[in-house]
């Protein structure tokens, strides 16, 4: 890694407005930006420590859903018993991730901004328009087995390879910021992901200093709660797919990983026969949600394979009376 | 001692240490930290920390290389081109060698990705790697054959795995009533020892010292001296403790030769880690293959024709992965043939991971004889039976196995499996949302023998001590050793102590194709023999009366204590073992059988391994404690081999492009399930005085035919290209 500056953080706007300066970057747990300056991929010439923001409880919020602060691990996020109780699909996700070392340093706020894992991203030799705008996509006729099939770019094909992201999503929270200039945002997670279009360097809509403070989870969605990740061996491997659902009749929800730069959710496609069996609301679902789909040979199998996972957990949830 | 007669009664045969269950004599060291491996050694000078930078391309030429910002970057003590590398020894071929000369740095040209173009040496590791970022490397980019199967025509016959030919195979094929013809293909695979490649480098004078991370000591010795173009002598190696090898610590690579040129240049120690990203492409692998496998039986299941053609590439002088060397010895058929093709590409270096050959070629035959059983209507485990065979299928009678329990392992592994109580056809059984398969194929692995040597010191006071270059790679060499001392002296392996890995030590078989266990060991049995005999004269007894028990060597009912003979100096011996031709005389193998249960979700074709069993015929088991870490460890990989293990070849830029942990999938512990060994009782007069016969491979060979076939029994999808991965089951169930 190169050479750097480091500060840490008196108060959230202080951190903002340290990382307003070229090249500065927020550091929580590290467990991927310390990876990537190694490799030579992330060059930040200064560091803002935020690890000792007050930004690390879970609280109640007045309409009776559940702020999480940006700084809570995934570790804690999972096992907190509200978590448990009223967002099951978020716990479920988070333990689905990962390994229990790295679950115990990441944070809720770097969580959602891991960057892509993409081979070719990761080799500063080869072409990667993410790392290098410009330089092309060598994954389009490389290795793009693990790549995503929607919302892509001829720019890019990476995935988002975060599991709390999807289960985010189908809970519909939003992403709580704070700028250098004191003023706060609230995104939906559609709007604080960007798609890569042409640049795929730019991957959230946050602003230059502006600081993930914590996520909002609205009122419990009631329903069975399921994440189903699907993967090359069982443990410490990205979702090949995977599918968050809430499952409550005809208002079931669901939001897809492993096939998109950012968790993928088409809450029209939801509704899509929504009085039929597991298989044929699962074809219709996912034909719906995926009718856009540009998969490449390799990943090609990425959506059927949804569309079969997809109806697992239906028929499991038919078969086990939504006791799960 | 040259062992060129089957062994008769010797010491070992008493058993009163070797084969009896004992943990690793070293354990308590190295789950305590204390024992140091190649890069954790504290010499009295701090050292200087080596980073190797790795090329960007594929094949082609440095046009430019510009250093001056590394050079000029903080704690930068040196950077090395091909444009400053001091003299080195020459290769004719851009692959790594056991024990030749394998320069560094050599020149402008490129021959595969992350071939090492510049090393940069600094005060702290992270300003070697900070610096190696600064270095601008322009290349002249040549087209490179980075795939297998456009180069089939290409492929030459190479010299490391000769044609068998016998009969007329074509005829009988042809008028075969029953026949299969397969074709599979198997990936590059990466070793990806838990410990990477690493070496300390240190001079005094004209002495170099290295600490390296290796499987042989002398190769390493004679190669780095060759590729330094300093004497032998000068060159001491210490190999003390190896965090695996699986055969990419045969070679020597880029952190040895420039750990070792640099600190002769800086005047301090050099230590170089390997990255993890670099291990994929700089070092070794273990080459892709396309195997055709062609078999004819009667309607019984008598085989009449075996045919296996291999087709494996590697750059010029590169060895082969002799995929269907197994396949001459495993099964009977009087028309035989048997051929390997080798073609150049221009990917990194192919060379032996554990079980060349066996690893990959058993996937494609045990398949194979899995379909022909299928097209027979025979149980598989009943077709393998019927085409046993106790000679050499090529060569006749004349030249009989020396031991061979291929149909004792077969049945004793079915029954222990409840192979009985197997689904018959594919997609039978299913438990909820899994379908169960069971499967089964043959395991073999040619035994290999090297000479060996160690010495043994009786030690004042009446303990032992034992020392050899023999390395210890996570094998369980050190326990073993001492066992077998511990027997020939009489002593408990409390009382003996095991140095290895040093080249001050005698030259030794070191740790590699299986050879391992029986050679070394067998070097320190002649040891132990010459110590014997002396201590027996200076007892005054004669060798043939005198018997080592408890400390003491006894005549009849009188005895001498063995502390008494070792006095104030104490005495050793030196020994070492070669072999005559009973390798001639005799085909000599491992044995056994793979029995594995698998599940695969029947929605998204995920596969797991319910259970695993291996049964084991490989002579005497001199630590069933060892042994069988041995044999979980093969079956893993093979459950790897089969299921996940596979470099994905970027066929546009030429390099394996998943090099991390990351995305190069080994089985982590959840993918490992309930997995057993039985050892068969065996004794092999014709490997060594040991009776004993190379185990660490069997395991892998042939264990992932059995997940195959299994996969194949619970989903009704034959997938001939490895890995088995969930897509492919998903296209062959066709929705």
């Amino acid at each position: 890694m190169r050479a750097f500056t480091y500060e840490r953080a008196a108060t959230p706007q202080a951190a903002a407005g340290a990382t307003l300066a070229e090249g500065a970057k927020f550091i929580a747990g590290g467990t991927n930006l310390l990876d990537l300056m190694k490799l030579d991929i992330e060059r930040p010439a200064h560091l803002v420590d935020i690890n000792r923001l007050e930004l690390n409880a879970v609280t109640d919020t007045a309409d009776g859903g559940l702020h999480v602060g940006a700084l809570v691990t995934n570790t804690d996020l999972a096992s907190h018993p509200r978590v448990r109780a009223d967002y099951a699909v978020l716990s479920r996700a988070i333990v689905a991730g990962a390994s229990g070392q790295i679950r115990n340093k990441a944070t809720t706020g770097g969580n959602l901004l891991q960057r892509a894992r993409c081979p070719y991203f990761y080799d500063t030799n080869l072409p990667c328009n993410k790392r290098e705008p410009g330089s092309g996509c060598a994954a389009l006729t490389g290795l793009s087995r693990p790549l995503a099939v929607i919302g892509t770019s001829d720019a890019c094909i990476a995935q988002h390879p975060s599991d709390m992201a999807v289960a985010l999503r189908v809970l519909d929270a939003t992403v709580n910021t704070l700028k250098a200039d004191g003023t706060e945002r609230t995104l939906a997670l559609d709007d604080f992901y960007r798609l890569p279009g042409d640049t795929p360097h730019l991957e959230t809509t946050l602003e230059a200093g502006e600081l993930i403070t914590g996520v909002t989870l609205p009122p419990p969605p009631g329903g069975t709660h399921v994440y189903r990740k699907v993967r090359d061996r069982a443990s410490y491997a990205f979702a090949l797919v995977s599918v968050a659902a809430i499952l409550n009749g005809r208002e079931s929800r669901f939001a897809f990983g492993g096939v998109a730069p950012r968790p993928w959710r088409d809450p029209a496609a939801e509704k899509a026969a929504a009085d039929a069996g597991p298989v044929a609301r699962a074809r219709a679902v996912i034909d719906a949600a995926f009718a856009d789909a540009r998969p490449t040979e390799q990943n090609a199998f990425k959506v059927p394979l949804l569309r079969r996972t997809l109806s697992a957990v239906l028929e499991e949830h038919s078969t086990t009376g939504g006791q799960k | 001692m040259k062992f060129d007669q089957p062994a008769t009664t010797n010491p070992i045969d008493q058993e009163r240490v070797v084969t009896r269950p004992h943990t690793r004599i070293e354990g308590p060291l190295k789950v305590t930290g204390q024992a140091p491996y190649a890069y954790e050694y504290r010499l009295p000078e701090a050292p200087t920390y080596g980073f190797v930078l790795g090329a960007g391309v594929a094949r082609g030429r440095i046009t430019a290389i510009d250093t001056a910002a590394a050079e000029a970057a903080p704690g930068v003590l040196l950077v090395l081109t091909h444009e400053n590398m001091p003299a080195q020894g020459a290769s004719d071929t851009p692959v790594p060698q056991q024990e030749d000369a394998s320069p560094q740095l050599a020149g402008p040209e490129i021959r595969h990705y992350h071939q090492a173009v510049a090393f940069v040496v600094a005060e702290t590791f992270e300003q070697a790697r900070a610096a190696a970022h600064l270095i601008r490397v322009t290349y002249d980019v040549t087209p490179g054959q980075f795939t297998l199967a456009d180069t089939l025509e290409e492929g030459k016959e190479p010299d490391d795995a000769a044609d068998s030919v016998v009969g007329d195979f074509e005829e009988a094929f042809g008028a075969a009533a029953v026949t299969v013809d397969l074709t599979y293909t198997t990936p590059d695979q990466s070793q990806a020892p838990m410990e990477p490649h690493a070496t300390i480098a240190h001079w005094e004078g004209e002495e170099l010292t290295v600490h390296t991370a290796h499987q042989v000591v002398h190769w390493v010795k004679r190669g780095l001296a060759m590729t330094l173009k300093v004497p032998q002598k000068n060159v001491r190696v210490i190999s003390a403790y190896v965090g695996g090898g699986f055969g990419t610590k045969l070679l020597f690579f880029s952190d040895a030769v420039l750990s070792a040129a640099a600190a002769r240049v800086l005047g301090r120690p050099v230590k170089t880690a390997l990255q993890r990203p670099l291990i994929f492409n700089n070092t070794s692998h273990r080459a892709a293959t396309i195997q055709r496998v062609r078999l004819g039986a009667d309607h019984a299941g008598n085989l009449s024709a075996v045919g296996h053609d291999t087709w494996t590439g590697n750059l010029p002088g590169g060895d082969s992965e002799p995929a269907c060397e197994q396949t001459k010895y495993l099964y009977a058929g009087p028309n035989r043939q048997i051929r390997t093709r080798q073609s150049e590409l221009d990917l990194p270096p192919g060379a032996s991971m554990r079980a060349p050959g066996e690893a990959v070629g058993m996937l494609a035959i045990e398949g194979a004889m899995d379909e022909l059983a299928e097209k027979l209507g025979v149980d598989p485990v009943e077709l393998r039976l019927m085409n046993d065979v106790q000679f050499d299928p090529e060569k006749g009678p004349k030249r009989p196995f020396s031991s061979r329990k291929l149909a004792q392992a077969l049945r004793t592994g079915a029954r222990a499996f409840g192979w009985d109580g197997r689904p018959r056809t594919p997609r039978e059984r299913q438990e909820g949302e899994w379908l169960i398969g069971y499967g089964v194929a043959s395991a073999f692995r040619t035994n290999l023998v090297k000479p060996s040597g160690a010495t043994v010191r009786l030690e004042p006071g009446g303990t032992l001590t034992v020392e050899t270059q023999m390395t210890d790679i996570g094998t369980g060499s050190y326990t073993i050793l001492g066992q077998v001392a511990a027997e020939m002296l009489g002593l408990t392996l409390e009382q003996v102590q095991v140095r290895l890995g040093d080249s001050e030590y005698p030259a030794s078989s070191g740790s590699g194709g299986s050879w391992g266990a029986n050679s070394a060991s067998a070097g320190v049995y002649a040891a132990c023999d010459a110590l014997r005999r002396d201590l027996a004269k200076q007892a005054g007894y004669p060798y043939a009366d005198a018997v080592f028990r408890s400390g003491k060597v006894w005549q009849g009912a009188e005895c001498t204590e063995l502390s008494e003979l070792a006095g104030k100096e104490g005495v050793s011996a030196t020994g070492s073992m070669t072999y005559g031709d009973l390798d001639e005389q005799f085909a000599q193998a491992g044995f056994g059988a793979h029995f594995v249960e698998v599940r695969v979700n029947a929605h998204t074709a995920e596969i797991r391994v319910n259970r695993a069993l291996s049964v084991v015929g490989a002579g005497r088991i001199l630590n069933p404690v060892t042994a069988r870490s041995q044999c979980l460890g093969g079956m893993t990989m093979g459950i790897g081999s089969a299921l996940m293990e596979e470099l994905h070849v970027d066929h546009d830029l030429g390099l394996f492009v998943n090099h991390d942990l990351g995305e190069y999938h080994v089985p982590v512990h959840a993918d490992i399930p309930d997995m057993d060994v039985i050892f068969l009782d065996e004794l092999d007069d014709a490997s060594s005085p040991l009776r004993a016969k190379g185990l660490g491979e069997l395991g892998i060979s042939g264990v992932g035919a059995a997940v195959a076939n299994a996969v194949y029994n619970a989903t009704g999808v034959r997938v001939r290209d490895f890995p088995i991965t969930l897509d492919k089951i998903l296209a062959g169930w066709d929705d």
